[in-house]
């Protein structure tokens, strides 16, 4: 007889779906890290002076963190030390000339996005989803572009903005997230590679989703994205990140930074699929994943929205945050995480209220199965002058058998006595009879599981754009899927 | 052939024995109740008989329609059309009801080697089913039992069974927390369900519930054995009288 016990043991059994390795030359420095390496990232990019300025500062920084060991330790995830100087920091695939079309690129590339089943091809651009593939560290290809240069949209590669645009970025890079913002940011801001650039100017809806894939692909690669979004006044965007990456044996270092502005009136929405190699059953592998993302609310009435579900790496350290600066701001967060086999995250976010009635909702939906250990870590703040805050946060945790856990750790901190304060948290065990009922109707019981977990993730996933709904569940079942005994 | 043979089931959860030696057969076509004191066993066997995990057979067997059911999964029992409507149906947050059943009823098609049913052609019929148990469309569009109030459960499990159309379908403590009117209707959908190919297992408590859904056989559960089994007249004396002059009969027996 098989008991509810194997077939949760086996829900955890699921390979990687989407493992395989790119043959693409590569153009590599050498591993290690120091002044040398950071000019000759800088001098490959071809970056104004400032760039490189700014990015030697970040490196000084984090060499003193560094050396005072200041790698930080409070989160609970466990993992070997990293050798940072052992570790490749840039990476670029060879490509000989500039593209016009998709048509020129490189058809190894294109076969890799498409076994990803990330649609670069003609049926996206027809659904209206302009996108920007990052392959590596280097942007290869752009696509709807003219569309939004008519609306003067800007949405481009981190480096073309610096080539083009180079005074917008260096107005906002940093303002948000600074390079002493911790040992991450600093290292990114030192080395980082490439990324996204959007500025949508006054009054400007932009059309359509903005999307980016990463993708790891060289081994021994670390990869650091930096992406900067800037919403003008009264402007509106939406911005969808999705990624996966092959499987590998060592651990990959991912350590991006992404930075959002959102001035009067203006309001950015930002969602993230993220299915980074998990690492293999045993727990060998994966991909650590230590993010800062933070957005700023500096308008009056602007508002930021981070919806992400996480169903990969072996380590996700990842707090998307939102400062509420602007009268009547709001920032939301709509978190799925799930932490099957070994993994851990570590994620949730941060609300700093400064400004008069502003508000925020936090919606956490963590799912621990297999010995994957689930923790929300959450801060509110409230400052003196936040007069009429709110927030309201719910936080919720699913268990999968019996050998997973869940964590919470709420932070509240309020400082004017006009605060609304609303907390909710649950942990629920996938329970023996909810299964039972699903399968004493028909379904399989990975099939209920799924059902079952879908279920409780409906709330985030109704935040997020609705093809992007859909493979998200996709994922999170393929994730949950196994052999059930 | 019969539907359902139980030969000397022995039961037990977390090492306890629960049921003790029961004997039963249904025949196509036939509605049993079983009729007991509370913590006798009626849930155990319903439960045990649609194979949830929780509970270990120490000892006999059950065919059903000739297959060993004891060897099968819930879902395969499912699928092979076995339905309990439950005593304490669970509630499944985020799914909507009409995705669920389609869901459910689109799992046994496959497994009978059915096609899929679409919503095109889904829709009319469970608009029916939701006529004949005079249920609101708006229940419909809300998570599974959540928020449910305890008679538009039972009314759910109901219109389950109706859409499903089992073979063998449980029903346990139906009646139980419904009104007098939901009680008329529950009963109406499942009487509708009767048919020559269809058995029935109705657990109860009340002799009410059988005034609408008529047994053909009535059985007394004491202890985790069937101390007594008659025509519907047995409930009528089991309501006049209670249990303990069974339970008296039964003592020296079982001794
Ligand atoms: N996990 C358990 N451990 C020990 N005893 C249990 C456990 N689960 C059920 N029981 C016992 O099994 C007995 C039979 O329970 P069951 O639910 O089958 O009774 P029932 O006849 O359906 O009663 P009711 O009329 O109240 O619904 C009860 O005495 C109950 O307490
Ligand atoms: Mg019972």
């Amino acid at each position: 007889m098989s008991t509810s016990v194997d077939t949760f043991r086996d829900l955890a059994q699921q390979d990687y779906k989407w493992g395989f390795v790119t043959d693409i030359e590569h153009e590599q420095v050498p591993k290690g890290l120091n002044e040398d390496i950071v000019r000759t990232i800088s001098a490959k990019k071809n970056e104004p002076a400032f760039m490189l300025e700014w990015r030697l500062k970040a490196f000084r920084h984090w060499m003193s963190l560094e050396k005072a060991q200041a790698e930080p330790k409070w989160a609970n995830i466990k993992y070997a030390p990293i050798d940072y100087q052992d570790i490749v920091y840039y990476s670029a695939p060879k490509q000989k000339k500039q593209l016009n079309s998709l048509d020129e690129l490189d058809p190894e590339i294109l076969r890799t996005y498409e076994k990803l089943g990330i649609p670069l091809a003609e049926q996206k651009m027809l659904a209206g989803v302009a996108v920007d593939a990052v392959f590596d560290s280097v942007s290869v290809a752009t696509t709807f572009k003219e569309k939004l240069a008519e609306l003067g949209v800007i949405f481009c590669s981190f480096s073309e903005a610096l080539q083009k645009y180079p005074e917008l970025v260096q107005k906002y890079l940093g303002t948000v997230v600074p390079y002493t913002d911790n040992f991450f940011a600093s290292l990114n801001s030192a080395v980082f590679s490439d990324g996204s650039f959007v500025y949508v100017p006054k009054g400007v809806r932009c059309p359509m989703e903005l999307s980016t894939y990463f993708r790891i692909n060289a081994a021994e690669t670390g990869q650091f994205e930096r992406t900067l979004i800037v919403a003008d006044e009264g402007a509106y965007v939406s911005y969808l990140e999705g990624c996966t990456a092959p499987i590998r044996d060592e651990n990959q270092l991912h350590a991006a930074v992404v930075e959002l502005i959102a001035l009067d009136n203006a309001q950015i929405k930002y969602s993230t699929v993220q299915n980074w190699y998990p690492g293999d059953k045993q727990g060998r592998g994966g991909i650590y994943n230590f993010v800062t993302k933070r957005g700023n609310c500096k308008g009056v009435n602007s508002k930021i929205s981070w919806t992400q579900v996480e169903t990969g790496s072996a380590i996700t350290w990842k707090y998307p945050s939102c400062i509420l600066q602007g009268d009547n701001s709001i920032g939301e967060f709509y978190s799925v995480a799930l932490a099957n086999n070994y993994q851990q995250a570590d994620t949730g976010t941060k609300m700093i209220h400064l400004g008069k009635n502003t508000s925020s909702t936090i919606v956490s939906k963590g799912i621990s199965a297999g010995h994957g250990q689930n923790t929300y870590r959450g801060q509110v703040k409230i400052q003196k002058n936040a007069t009429g805050a709110r927030n309201y946060t719910q936080c919720d945790s699913l268990l999968i058998g019996d050998k997973c856990g869940a964590h919470t750790f709420p932070y509240i901190e309020v400082k004017n006595s006009t605060a609304r304060m609303e907390h909710e948290a649950s942990t629920s065990k996938i329970g023996e009879d909810q299964l039972f009922y699903l399968q004493q109707r028909g379904l399989k019981a990975e099939d209920a599981v799924s059902m079952i977990v879908n279920g409780f993730c409906k709330q985030v996933f109704r935040e997020l754009p609705m093809e992007f709904a859909v493979e998200a569940q996709k994922l999170l079942s393929v994730s949950l899927e196994g052999s059930v005994g | 052939m019969h539907l359902l043979e139980i030969k000397n089931l022995h039961a037990n959860v977390d090492g306890h024995e629960i049921l003790k030696g029961i004997n039963l057969i249904l025949n196509p076509g036939e509605v049993h109740s079983i009729m007991g004191p509370n913590g006798s066993g009626k849930s155990t066997l319903a439960q045990v008989l649609s194979r949830h995990p929780a509970y270990e057979v120490t000892d006999g067997e059950v065919l059903y329609n000739g297959k060993d059911l004891l060897a099968m999964k819930p879902e395969e029992a499912a699928c092979e059309g076995v339905f309990l409507a439950f005593q304490y149906p669970v509630e499944i947050p985020g799914i909507s009801n009409t995705y669920f059943l389609r869901s459910a009823l689109n799992a046994i098609r496959k497994y009978r080697g059915e096609d899929e049913m679409d919503a095109m052609d889904f829709l009319p019929m469970f608009r029916e089913k939701l006529k004949l148990l005079e249920m609101d469309d708006k229940l419909m569009n809300r998570s599974v039992n959540e928020g449910f109030s305890g008679g538009e459960k039972k009314r759910n499990e109901i219109l389950q069974m109706a859409i499903l159309q089992p073979k063998l379908a449980i029903l346990d403590e139906t009646d139980s927390g419904l009104d007098i009117d939901a009680l008329r209707i529950v009963a109406n959908g499942v009487n509708a369900l009767r048919g020559p190919e269809r058995a029935m297992l109705v657990v109860t408590h009340y002799q009410r519930l059988l005034n609408y859904i008529v047994p053909d056989f009535v059985h007394v559960l004491v202890d985790g054995r069937i101390v007594r089994s008659g025509g519907k007249e047995l409930a009528l004396e089991l309501e006049e009288k209670g249990y303990g002059w069974i339970e008296a009969e039964a003592q020296p027996t079982s001794a």
